[in-house]
């Protein structure tokens, strides 16, 4: 929120980590809550009565921006939901309890429909599901938690029944340590500080909690005013029955959820769902009523200990990449869960035992890491279509907010050269969000990450991985139509992988780029190679034999070379000796040489390539579909994030555009960089900067792709169109697509004489021809064959004639 | 008295009309960006914007101008270029590079020029050496070192872009578009040409980074704008020395505005032809026969140059024919009547004029053979025939198949005004059969 005491309250709804880019940005969708004084004041009267301190409303406003950096992220509080009859509760001891009861969609206050309601707790039904699919133990568990006795204890049951057990407080405890970590990744902020030690103590709560619901049940049913499943054991008896065995299994359990939590860890936050949090969020209202029992007292101490822990360790944290943080934070959240299960085992005094299987975990965590990111990206994206409607309707709803709250816009782009700094300050105001959306439609802007290309990210990725790993060499070949990510999707692996050889994860490796457009000739990709290799200079036969004994004799010492060769059709030859080398290299062991090949067309080996050429470039293929609709769609409101200024519509309109047309991400981004540029045109006053809408774009696409034939006729002077009008004539009449100048000349004559034009000179006439043809509207044959030229149309007749 | 008063008036006059001359020729023959625009406004501000952003934001850009020839794309884009350079923040930090299809006529010349005019560190004196792929990957380094902020934006401007595209693989084109899409250098890349197919002529991968974006020129005028264009254009500025020669001018102008005949002489020219650079051409004919003695254009010097304008040529060139040589034409037109349009020989020609010369004739001498070969020859040269394609050079000169590249009635109109012609061969012309 702007204001520090009353920050905003949202839900989270999903938190994820766009892994593929630089600075790992943790993103988290959400569902916002509004507060009583963000209301606007004329619409507060609708509520009608006074509002209590903690009271938030349910902001069911699809124009707000429900997707939010997690650095933003400073608290967790509490929501409860509450029937739209139940008083608030006045005793709230905990300050960051906040009780949802009413919704608010900008006009009126309308009562939580049971679809939230239930919503509230249904999280947990996907939680589970997106670890390990086990139905009907899901089912138990995740059952509405409504207020009846029967569920409460069904729940009990089916838990300690099945081993599902087990696995609930791994879930449980992962989403909180995970979430500490990141927030321990950014302790500068005194907010986050706080919710270090916040998450410290959440940390804990789950497990704890389930003790606690062992507890809490027997001794006192305290607060029963929540409607949550956990607290209506009003049959306390039945409860009771079953708190032995439940205390008896949480020994085992924690046992049995080390392992697990480690594994999950590894597969780490991409896959992070918040709906485990949200069950924690259900959950703690047990603690909250409890609060003044005697764990939260004894953990208190634990996490500020477990804070000063991390403090020293914290600050690495951002500079290391994305991909090794998993593995350095995995780590980490050992060490930190060994210390927590350490400070419980003090608590407890009956888990000593646990430190050893963490331990143990460590030293084999390392070597499965390098598979875990597939599982992850897909169990995600999978997860993603397959969640509650709430989210997955939410996603599609995303639109760049018009008040990116707190958000500190990540890369706010540089603008404009030293020299004209006064103009951009200028540029800065109003209109500031069209230059801005423009700036980041250009092609040229790099993204913060690119989105629908994960799955092709990642199979380059490790393929390229692999092969340094295990110190060998391999060719790749990646197709794909111009304008759907190839070339930029590489580069981005290639980034990954040199931060990754940064940290020491990856044996070193060079990096090299060739396009065979910027050679004059394919032979000089030797010497660019060389060049770029040892920085030697030689002529292209001298290079390729400098290359080849590098690459064919064994030096121990040597680096792992990556070769990017871009637009690889350009560099056939007749011998295809190039080519072949490119492939023969990586096929000798000492080369250490991996090479990546990109060009256009999908069976270009076939085609061009000779048997042994194609047969050394293996079957590690890619190829790279035409965006779809929906992809580029994401593109642009990725590229727009917190940028409000396209319609939806608008969007929408040019993704299926351009999908239709091509696919072409280029053509996507121009597209939009021009309608911007319509928009501010067409809407002069400065103040108002303006939505591009959907006309916009219509102009930018006729703009660029409207045939500019027919305005070409319409516009050229009489005698031009009448001489198109004789070629028609003379087509008609001699049946023919194609008619000598001679013939149309008569025809010509002739209708200048109907027409009551002056005689037209063969000189004028001639003069008018060559005038279309250097347009292009005719197809006329070179001018030395005089009155033989033949000519034709470039045009077919009904565009003449309509344009005429 | 008077005639000397007369005569200082003329001396007057003369000095005035050869600055008047000096003016409009100007005017007329170059495409200063100090005459105004027509027409043009919205593409203009389109460009100058893209211009501006480019040298102020370092945003990169790219965009071709389509129009036909003559339709003010260079007018244009220099326009648009003395505006961007009268910025104070932008003159000092532009780069030009000017490059014609025309001239360089390969990808290795033009990387050469392009070094050579942005003074790169390889350029000594005005030579630029190095191979080209030395030239190639140089440049291209020197361009990636830029970046948005801090490099100099540079404005390629490619003229008869076309013909840049038939280069082998289209090299320079997907560089400068690749840079254009990438973040280095800051480039604009602003391409002139008059094909409205350009876009298919581009490869797929060059296509897919050039930005598609396109302002065209169509000459979109009607003619009542044309006039006013004449007008304008013939007017002299506020800033001539002399206000009453300039008002006498003007008012002449004024006047043949009004006239019904200039009129329909523009009318025509602007039927036949919508560009400004041929009004030009009638403006330049019109304005050489003003001299002192004439000193202001009237409407028959306009109908003079159209006449000159609209004249055709290969009836001209008839017209300075020999009679034998306009016999033989004749003989060929009889031919192509006799065997539609089928090619003939020189033999047959040859019998044809025999024929006539026996029955017909009077006034014709019987030339020799060889002398109505030299004629045939000569015909052959003026290329008003020419031979049929396929033809192996092995066959003899006489039965070697012709066409003829005159038409009926071009023939006809020429031997209407041919000086002296012999009323028998102009009867022979009007029928073939007319020697029966």
């Amino acid at each position: 929120g702007d204001d520090d005491e009353n920050p905003y309250v949202a839900k989270l709804v999903e938190l994820f980590e766009d892994d593929s880019e630089l600075h790992s940005k943790k993103r988290a969708r959400v569902q916002w809550f509004i507060r009583f004084c963000e209301v606007p004041a004329s619409k507060r009267h609708l509520l009608g009565r006074e509002p209590a301190a903690q009271e938030i409303f349910w902001y069911d406003y699809p124009a707000c921006n429900s997707n939010i950096s997690a650095e933003t992220i400073i608290d967790h509080v509490q929501v409860v939901a509450l029937g739209p009859d139940e008083v608030i509760p006045v005793d709230v001891r905990n300050e960051e309890t906040l009780f949802v009861k009413l919704s608010w969609n900008e006009k009126t206050f309308r009562p939580l429909s049971p679809e939230l309601f239930a919503e509230f707790d249904r999280p947990q039904e996907s939680s589970p599901r997106c670890q390990k699919p086990v139905g009907a133990k899901t089912k138990g568990l995740g059952s509405p938690s409504s207020t009846t006795a029967e569920h409460a204890i069904k729940r009990i049951e089916s838990r300690h029944s099945t081993s599902k057990f087990r696995q609930t407080p791994s879930h449980l405890v992962t989403p909180k340590a995970k979430k500490r970590l990141e927030l321990g990744g950014f302790p500068r902020t005194p907010s986050t500080r706080i919710s270090q030690q916040n998450s410290g103590t959440l940390l804990d709560s789950p497990r704890r909690s389930k003790r606690k619901v062992a507890f809490s049940e027997i001794t006192s049913p305290t607060k029963r005013s929540q409607p949550d499943g956990l607290h209506t054991s009003s049959p306390a008896l039945k409860a009771l029955q079953k708190t032995g065995e439940i205390q008896s299994s949480c020994a085992a359990d924690d046992k049995k959820a080390s392992p697990n939590c480690h594994r999950i860890l590894r597969t780490r936050v991409p896959a992070l769902k918040t709906t485990e949090i949200s069950e924690e969020r259900r959950l703690t209202p047990t603690r909250g009523g409890t609060s003044s029992a005697v764990p939260s007292v004894v953990l208190k101490p634990d996490s500020i200990k477990k804070r000063e822990a991390e403090e020293p360790e914290a600050p690495e944290e951002p500079t290391s990449t994305p991909h090794r943080i998993r593995r350095k934070s995995s780590v980490l959240t050992l060490n930190r869960i060994r210390q927590q299960l350490r400070f419980l085992g003090n608590s407890k005094s009956d888990q000593e035992e646990e430190e050893f299987l963490p331990a143990a975990e460590i030293s084999d965590s390392g070597s499965e890491e390098e598979e875990t990111p597939t599982p992850t990206l897909s169990r995600r994206t999978s997860s993603q279509v397959s969640k509650d409607p709430c989210s997955s309707m939410k996603s599609s709803l995303q639109t760049p907010s018009k008040t990116p709250k707190k958000t500190p816009k990540p890369g706010t782009p540089r603008h404009a050269p030293p020299q004209t700094r006064s103009r951009n300050q200028a540029a800065q105001e109003p209109a500031s969000m069209l230059e801005e959306a423009r700036l980041r439609l250009h092609v040229s802007a790099v993204p913060e990450s690119l989105p629908c290309r994960e799955q092709e990210f990642q199979n380059i990725y490790n393929f390229v991985e692999s092969k340094l790993l295990d110190r060998t060499g391999g060719c790749m070949y990646i197709s794909g139509v111009p304008g759907t990510g190839k070339t930029a999707t590489v580069h981005e692996v290639i980034r990954c992988l040199q931060q990754a050889a940064q940290a020491n994860d990856l044996p070193p490796f060079q990096y090299i780029e060739v396009n065979g457009m910027k050679l004059t000739e394919p032979h000089q990709v030797y010497v660019q190679i060389l060049q770029k290799l040892t920085g030697q200079k030689a002529t292209a036969n001298h290079a390729a034999e400098l290359l080849a004994k590098r690459f064919l004799t064994r030096k121990s010492s040597q680096e792992s070379t990556v070769l990017l060769v871009d637009e690889l059709d350009l560099l056939w030859t007749q011998k295809q000796d190039v080519l072949y080398n490119l492939f023969d290299w990586p096929a000798h062991r000492e080369a250490r040489l991996v090479v990546l090949t990109i060009a256009n067309t999908m069976d270009l080996p076939e085609r061009i390539m000779m048997n042994r050429v194609s047969s050394r470039l293996g079957l590690t293929r890619m190829s790279f579909q035409p965006y779809t609709h929906s992809q580029l769609q994401q593109i642009l409101t990725c590229r727009l994030k917190h940028v409000k200024a396209f319609e939806d519509d608008a969007i929408q309109l040019v993704a299926r555009k351009v999908a239709a047309l091509s696919g072409d991400a280029r053509r996507c981004l121009d597209i939009c960089r021009r309608a911007t540029e319509i928009c501010e045109f067409s809407c002069q006053k400065p103040d108002s900067p303006g939505l591009v809408t959907v006309t916009h774009l219509l102009q930018a696409v006729d703009e660029m792709f409207s045939s500019s034939y027919i305005t070409a006729i319409k516009n050229s002077s009489v005698l031009e169109q009448s001489f198109l009008r004789a070629i028609l004539a003379e087509f008609r009449r001699s049946g023919l697509e194609e008619a000598t100048f001679q013939q149309v000349y008569t025809q010509h004559v002739a209708l200048c004489r109907m027409e009551g034009l002056p005689y037209p000179t063969m000189s004028e006439t001639m003069a008018v021809c060559s005038h279309l043809g250097s347009c292009r509207l005719l197809l006329v044959e070179p001018s030395r064959n005089d009155l033989l030229l033949r000519v034709r149309l470039n045009v077919s007749q009904d565009d003449v004639l309509y344009a005429l | 008295m008077s005639s000397r008063k007369s005569k200082s008036n003329n001396l007057i006059h003369a000095e005035y009309l050869s600055q008047v001359q000096g003016i409009l020729r100007e005017r007329f023959c170059h495409q200063s960006p100090h005459s105004n625009l027509f027409g043009v406004q919205v593409q203009y501000k389109h460009l100058i914007e893209l211009l501006k952003r480019t040298a102020i934001h370092g945003e990169s850009n790219s965009v071709l101008i389509i129009g036909p020839r003559g339709s003010g794309k260079t007018t244009l884009i220099n326009h648009a270029l003395k505006e961007l350079m009268e910025v104070e923040e932008v003159s000092e930090n532009v780069l030009q590079v000017h490059l014609n299809g025309l001239l360089q006529i390969n990808d290795k010349i033009a990387l050469k020029e392009i070094t050579r005019q942005l003074n790169l560190e390889n350029v000594v004196g005005d030579k630029v050496f190095g191979s080209f792929a030395e030239n190639l990957s140089f440049l291209l380094e020197a361009l990636k070192k830029g970046d948005r902020s801090s490099s100099c934006p540079v404005i390629f401007i490619l003229d008869e872009f076309d013909l840049f595209a038939h280069h082998k693989n289209q090299t320079l084109l997907y560089n400068l578009f690749d840079i254009s899409q990438s973040a280095q250098t800051p480039l604009a890349v602003i391409g002139l040409t008059c094909r409205l197919d350009i876009l298919e002529l581009l490869e797929k991968r060059v296509k897919s980074r050039f930005s598609h974006r396109q302002i065209h020129l169509m000459n979109s005028f009607g003619f009542p704008q044309y006039l006013k264009i004449f007008k304008e254009q013939l007017s002299l500025p506020a800033e001539f020395p002399d206000k009453i020669f300039t008002e006498r001018w003007n008012e002449n102008v004024q006047g043949l505005t009004e006239d019904r005949s200039v009129r329909e002489v523009l009318q025509k020219h602007f039927n036949l032809n919508k560009n400004l650079r041929s009004l030009h051409m009638l403006l330049m004919l019109a304005l050489n026969r003003v001299t002192t003695s004439h000193p202001f254009m009237t409407a028959a010097d306009l109908m003079e140059a159209n006449q000159l304008c609209s004249m055709d040529s290969k009836a001209n060139i008839v017209h300075g024919l020999s009679v034998l040589e306009i016999c033989l034409i004749i003989a060929m037109k009889h031919l192509n009547d006799i065997y539609e349009e089928e090619p003939f020989n020189f033999q047959m020609v040859y019998n044809e004029f025999q024929k006539f010369v026996q029955r017909k004739a009077h006034s014709v001498y019987n030339f020799e053979k060889p002398v109505v070969m030299k004629a045939f020859e000569h015909l052959q040269q003026l290329e008003l025939i020419r031979p049929v394609e396929r033809t192996s050079v092995n066959t003899q000169r006489e039965y070697q198949l012709m066409k003829l590249l005159l038409d009926n009635t071009q023939i006809m109109n020429a031997l209407q005004k041919y000086p002296n012609c012999p009323t028998d061969v102009r009867q022979w012309a009007t029928s073939s059969l007319s020697w029966l």
